[in-house]
């Protein structure tokens, strides 16, 4: 029997069932539609947890201080005081380091006239602001040479700003902080929150000197920020400075680190592996749905091969072979998920077109997930069909010929 | 000198029906020479069918021989049985069998896609063929759309388009009244006498039997060459 004329008598066969084969149909084209859309949802989110990492900063690391241990007690991180600028400015020398901006932290009580406002007071230095890729709303940011020189300036987040000077305009005005007088230079741009729910922007700015000395009387520095000039590249460096901080400290070898480093495009990482596990756990609960309209198949091909085993016995008192009747309801079932495989393909990408304009999900479809689906349908129509059409071949052509 | 069409030695052949063992057939010989127009007869339960189903190559024996134009049906595989009943045989049967809510061109096509040929030349014979049983305005006819004669008709354009040279008949006017009967076994007297068919012919009614040149009588599953 040529392919043409199996393939006519499996259309033929089909047709003569239009509403029956739509159904089972149905049940392929909701499975391969609900794969590529859910994949595409996953897919989607995937893309945009990437995106808002890459705009959080991947190339950047933190280097804190790190635990140290006295008689046995283990203090916390931020607790040794062996991190410096000199270690700041030796990492900045490193390849692949782009900006270095060392910091440590105080609390502040600032006053203004009659205001005061319980904040936190960062030392930084001028490319603090330049890793952290915030920029100014006014005024400008202190020079190195204030930093140098402990100069009594500062910067102030919106959030203060707004505390303690409203609506006006707080550049070139003293504030107190603690009992330190320092001029305002420049107030920074609104940031935000953090992803952990602190307000980036409840912060005073000035020298890191200024904070070591005047504030806190200490010559250490709690972390060192700094950008890479890229995702690699951040890798590479955390390597480097642990290398670098670890000769500079004189750790000996069994030594645990003094310091720790944060990698931002490890979190990255982490974060993207959560996607993917995501977009294939959506994946694979929408290929059950795909997997139970492979069972349609089968439960209508068993009841159509019974139906039709007097039809099957006259074929074969006509001649067909064994293999003859195992195609053609092979190819019934080939014939159901091919078609329902196609249209469930346009259902699905019609369904994540819908998604991504009516919500807000984001939504990517991926032609891996769109050819894996419709394989899949295929796959499921062979499995699924194989079985009836086995059946049906196995007839002994007497048996068929007197079914009733 | 040539093998003869049929030659069946010693056949049996038991089946369970219901649990019960039942012979339909204890051990038949038989032979049917090229163009012979043969009618075996029996009551219903006698064995004929079964042992029309096995001339027809629909079932095998339990044991004894059949050989067809010379060949040991006996040991072949399902394919190479199949290949017999596709050139070599036609079937007609009492309750028509045509394929439902398929056209007669389609059906009396049907053994010619299994034999491989060409949609063109599949659909010039089987219009031949039923034009020849004088169903040519009538080819895209449903099987429901025609009546009994009709049917039978068509029945036998399709046993003959692929050419074969034993056609068996299962009652083949079981099912029509009178006049089509009559119009049934003229077509087959016809088949025999022009085209040199081999023809065996099974019912129970001597009416029919007796277009036939020798007639044979199934009895508890032998085979007797008088009533």
């Amino acid at each position: 029997m040529s392919w043409t004329a199996a393939m006519a008598l499996a259309l033929r066969a089909l047709w003569r069932n239009k509403t029956r084969a739509m159904l089972t149909a149905l049940g392929v084209i909701i499975g391969v539609a609900s794969v590529i859309a859910m994949v595409a949802i996953g897919a989607g989110a995937q893309q945009r947890i990437a995106q808002q990492l890459e705009s959080m900063g991947t190339n950047s690391l933190v280097v804190r201080s790190g635990s140290v241990t006295h008689g046995g007690v283990r203090t916390g991180a931020g607790t040794t005081t062996n991190l410096t600028l000199a270690d700041a400015a030796a990492i900045a020398g490193l390849p692949d380091v782009v900006a270095v901006a060392p910091s440590v932290q105080a609390p502040a009580q600032v006053r203004y006239r009659g205001a005061n406002w319980g904040t936190a007071i960062q030392g930084v230095t001028p490319e603090y602001f330049r890793v952290r890729s915030w920029p100014l709303a006014g005024g400008e940011i202190f020079t190195p040479a204030q930093v140098a020189g402990s100069g009594q300036v500062c910067l102030l987040g919106q959030t203060v700003a707004r505390e303690l000077f409203g609506l006006l305009d707080p550049i070139g005005e003293n504030v107190l902080i603690g009992s330190l007088p320092c001029r305002i230079v420049g107030v920074l741009t609104e940031k935000g929150a953090t992803a952990w729910g602190s307000d980036q922007d409840d912060s005073i700015f000035a020298p890191i000197t200024t904070v070591q000395r005047k504030l806190r009387g200490i010559n250490y520095i709690e972390r060192i920020e700094l950008t890479t000039t890229g995702r690699e590249a951040s890798f590479r460096s955390s390597k480097d400075i642990t290398k670098l901080l670890r000769q500079r400290h004189q750790l000996r070898e069994e030594a645990d680190d003094d310091f720790r480093i944060y990698n931002r495009a490890e979190l990255a990482q982490t974060s993207e592996e959560s996607a993917r596990v995501f977009t294939w756990l959506l994946g694979s609960i929408a290929s059950v749905s795909l997997l139970v309209g492979g069972i349609g198949i089968m439960n209508i091909m068993l009841v159509s091969v019974t139906e039709r085993t007097r039809e099957i016995g006259i074929r074969m008192a006509l001649g067909a072979r064994p293999r003859d009747i195992l195609w053609q309801f092979l190819l019934e079932a080939r014939v159901l998920s091919g078609v329902g495989g196609l249209l469930g393909m346009l259902v699905g990408l019609g369904g994540a077109m819908a998604v991504a304009r009516f919500s807000q999900l984001p939504v990517e479809v991926t032609p891996a997930s769109v050819l894996i689906a419709f394989l899949f349908a295929g796959l499921v129509g062979v499995f699924f069909g194989l079985h009836p059409a086995r059946k049906a071949s196995r007839l002994s052509p007497i048996d068929a010929l007197r079914y009733e | 000198m040539a093998a003869p069409h049929i030659e069946i030695r010693d056949l049996r052949k038991a089946y369970a029906l219901d649990g019960v063992e039942i012979e339909a057939l204890r051990g038949i010989d038989l032979t049917v020479e090229a163009g012979e127009l043969v009618a075996i007869m029996g009551p219903s339960g006698s064995g004929k069918s079964t042992l029309m189903h096995i001339l027809g190559c629909l079932d095998v024996a339990d044991s004894g021989s059949y050989r067809l134009r010379g060949e040991d049906v006996t040991r072949m595989s399902g394919d190479a049985l199949a290949r017999l009943r596709n050139r070599e045989i036609g079937f007609v049967f009492q309750s028509f069998n045509l394929l439902p809510r398929t056209s007669a061109l389609e059906n009396v096509e049907t053994s010619l896609i299994y034999a491989g040929v060409g949609k063109n030349e599949r659909h010039e014979r089987a219009r031949e063929a039923l034009e020849r049983m004088g169903l040519g305005e009538r080819l895209q006819h449903l099987p429901n759309q025609l009546s009994g004669g009709q049917q039978q008709r068509v029945a036998i354009a399709r046993a003959l388009v692929s050419r074969p040279s034993l056609l068996l008949a299962d009652e083949p006017t079981g099912n029509v009244d009178t006049v089509t009967s009559a119009e049934i076994l003229s077509v087959l007297e016809t088949l025999n006498r022009d085209d040199g068919l081999t023809i065996i012919l099974i019912t129970h009614e001597p009416d029919v039997a007796r277009h036939a040149v020798r007639t044979l009588y199934v009895r508890d599953g032998r085979l007797e060459a008088h009533p």
